[in-house]
């Protein structure tokens, strides 16, 4: 545990994302040429995300070589407890600012947002970046809470920015809904505090089963405690029942915001996610432990395997009759999280490793599609499943990289998204018992539901004419080059996935 | 005369809590969501509050409080920045009204 004047190195990444989020805050009061802002905005917020991921290596550095901190492999925690900067941090922490990056490329061709307010806009993503490292790497209930509340904070704003009046009623049902989800964590949090004296995340375990015996009543209270706190983890990653501001929200949203939207905040969510669970359900005195939770805390394994299998299959039901991309795309969103919350469910190193695994080839496919959906709003200015008919032969190259996505988003070969579903089954199906084979069976028979809303997209593509009215051609613009990229990584990583899978197992030491 | 202990606390908050969420689960009107909201987090506070007092623990939890406030206060910011925002188009603020986005 370090103290906070050594603990500075480690914030670097988020000192110096805000201080160019400030920046631009500044600079946008302050920049009036149209043509120097055109240029000076989305440059800084590049280069202050470049400066991040560098400045990220630099703590991994820090941590791990003998002339650093030399850390254990279980990572350092900084500020006296309130942050911990293990392999698990940085692994998300790089995932959530290359999403960033991806939001910010998309905006720079975007129509949806204003140039006049671009500064404001760059500085708020950045904002968010902050937020969401703060978040993977809490490690205390109040840092938790404050950093989900920037992180949602910066999101509502950011989905009401479009000028159009759908995107302000998405961005007011985002924040009621989430001001309630984040009210309803709270006073969880308040009375966790209050039966057990304590906010850090390590005490968890402790807490629920080491201290002197609870009457019923305050068994209760706990128990209670536990689904609310649950409840914000829930809204923060889109799981149902806690879904219903998630399609809304991405279709009213700037396109680049619902493809940052669609990722970052979600997997920041599991990465603390993971951290909470992990530090309640397991011992860590003990690594036996390690593959299945206690008798006591049985009921929150099933409580989140629930959320998973009704996350895939409601998310996957409602995707069918949709006609909006954006929206086909948030059901799916709500689907992945249902899968990716097997892994949490799967418990054990093998568990969070598949999570993260998931959670990165999660961060290329899904950023890929919404940049080939925001490659044809841009051209047709819509986004409905009609300005995709036949864009096989408008835009051979889009259509052949939306394939490439949709395909590793049902988990096929030879993609990515098929190593990340091998893995996530795996890690669930290796502790044994009922409710990991329960969880398979509904994970599978969803997979093969996904593939029909799937297919109709492709079928559109493909073999449906183009609509009469639309343009002939699409160039490639900057959201085409980034999704030729991303297809690129997603067929990449389906066959050279080694070096991914080290890095995730990597990511999984913070329990040991 | 009984003196006032934590139970006091604690069933008031826990009142405050159940108008705060029947507030912003029954009202149309966008602002009283709000409202609503507000009153949950404030429950929350108390909470810490009295737990912090008379449950013997640290002062983390009147810490935890202050945060409390000024994340209340920032929300509120943020909502009636967006509530300004659908009254200049739709002329109303009651969020049935707002019902663009379905399916």
């Amino acid at each position: 545990m370090f103290g906070n004047l050594v603990s500075m190195r480690l914030l670097a990444p988020a000192v110096v994302l805000g201080a160019v989020a400030l920046f631009l805050f500044l600079a946008s009061a302050f920049v009036r040429r149209r043509e120097t802002g055109r240029w000076l905005f989305p440059g800084a917020a590049l280069i202050g995300l470049a400066a991040a991921l560098v400045t990220l290596l630099e703590t991994v550095r820090l941590q791990y070589l003998p002339d650093g901190y030399n850390c254990l492999l279980g990572g350092c925690t900084a500020f006296l407890g309130m942050l911990a900067y293990d392999p698990l941090a940085v692994f998300f922490q790089a995932l959530v600012m290359l999403a960033a990056v991806a939001a910010v490329v998309l905006t720079v061709g975007s129509p949806a947002v204003p140039q006049a307010r671009r500064g404001e806009y760059f500085g708020l993503i950045l904002a968010m970046t902050v937020g969401m490292c703060l978040l993977v790497s809490a490690n205390h209930l109040l840092m938790l809470y404050v950093a989900l509340e920037a992180v949602s904070l910066c999101s509502y704003l950011l989905t009401g920015f479009d000028a159009k009046a759908r995107s302000a009623e998405a961005g007011l049902k985002y924040a009621l809904y989430g001001g309630v989800a984040s009210a309803v964590m709270l006073f969880g949090l308040s009375w966790w505090y209050g039966l057990f004296g304590s906010l850090n995340l390590q005490s968890l375990h402790f807490c629920m089963l080491g201290s002197p015996a609870l009457s019923p009543g305050e068994s209760g209270a706990a128990v209670v405690a536990l689904l609310f706190i649950l409840a914000g983890f829930g809204f923060k990653i889109a799981a149902v029942p806690f879904h219903q501001w998630c399609p809304d929200a991405y279709e009213g949203a700037p396109t680049p915001i619902a493809a940052l939207l669609s990722v970052a905040p979600k997997l920041s969510g599991f990465a603390v996610l993971l951290r909470f669970a992990f530090n309640l359900l397991f011992d860590p005195r003990d690594p036996e432990t390690l593959a299945y939770a206690p008798a006591q805390l049985e009921w929150a394994l099933w409580a989140i395997a629930a959320l998973s299998a009704l996350s895939m299959t409601i998310g996957n039901l409602a995707a069918i009759p949709q006609n909006n991309l954006k929206r086909l795309l948030a059901y799916s969103s709500i689907a992945h999280a249902g899968y990716l919350l097997m892994g949490v469910v799967g418990g054990s190193q093998g568990g969070i490793a598949a999570v993260s695994l998931y959670g990165a080839v999660y961060l290329v496919m899904n950023l890929g599609a919404f940049a080939v959906v925001a490659a044809v709003e841009r051209a047709t200015g819509s986004e409905d499943l009609l300005a995709f008919h036949g864009l096989a032969k408008r835009s051979p190259l889009l259509a052949v990289c939306m394939a490439v996505f949709l395909l590793a988003l049902t988990g096929l070969p030879p993609t990515a998204g098929f190593v990340g579903k091998v893995y996530l089954f795996a890690s669930l199906l290796k502790g044994g018992g009922s409710l990991p084979v329960i969880l398979a069976v509904v994970g599978i028979v969803n997979t093969v539901i996904s593939l029909y809303f799937y297919a109709r997209v492709l079928r559109a593509m493909f073999l449906l004419p183009p609509e009469p009215g639309l343009p002939e051609r699409i160039a490639p613009d900057g959201a085409g080059l980034l999704a030729a990229a991303l297809a690129v990584l997603t067929l990449a990583l389906g066959v050279f996935f080694g070096p991914l899978a080290m890095l995730a197992e990597w990511s999984a030491g913070f329990v040991r | 005369m009984t003196s006032v202990g934590l139970h006091h606390f604690v069933l008031l908050s826990a009142v405050l809590f159940s108008l705060g969420i029947a507030c912003a689960i029954a009202r149309r009107n966008a602002v009283a969501i709000l409202v609503g909201i507000e009153l949950m987090l404030n429950a929350a506070a108390l909470n810490l509050a009295a737990f912090s007092r008379f449950g013997a623990l640290r002062a983390e939890g009147q810490l935890f409080v202050l945060f409390v406030i000024v994340l209340a206060a920032a929300e509120a910011v943020v909502g009636l920045a967006l509530i300004l925002a659908i009254h200049r188009r739709l002329r109303s603020v009651d969020v049935h009204r707002a019902d663009s986005l379905k399916g």
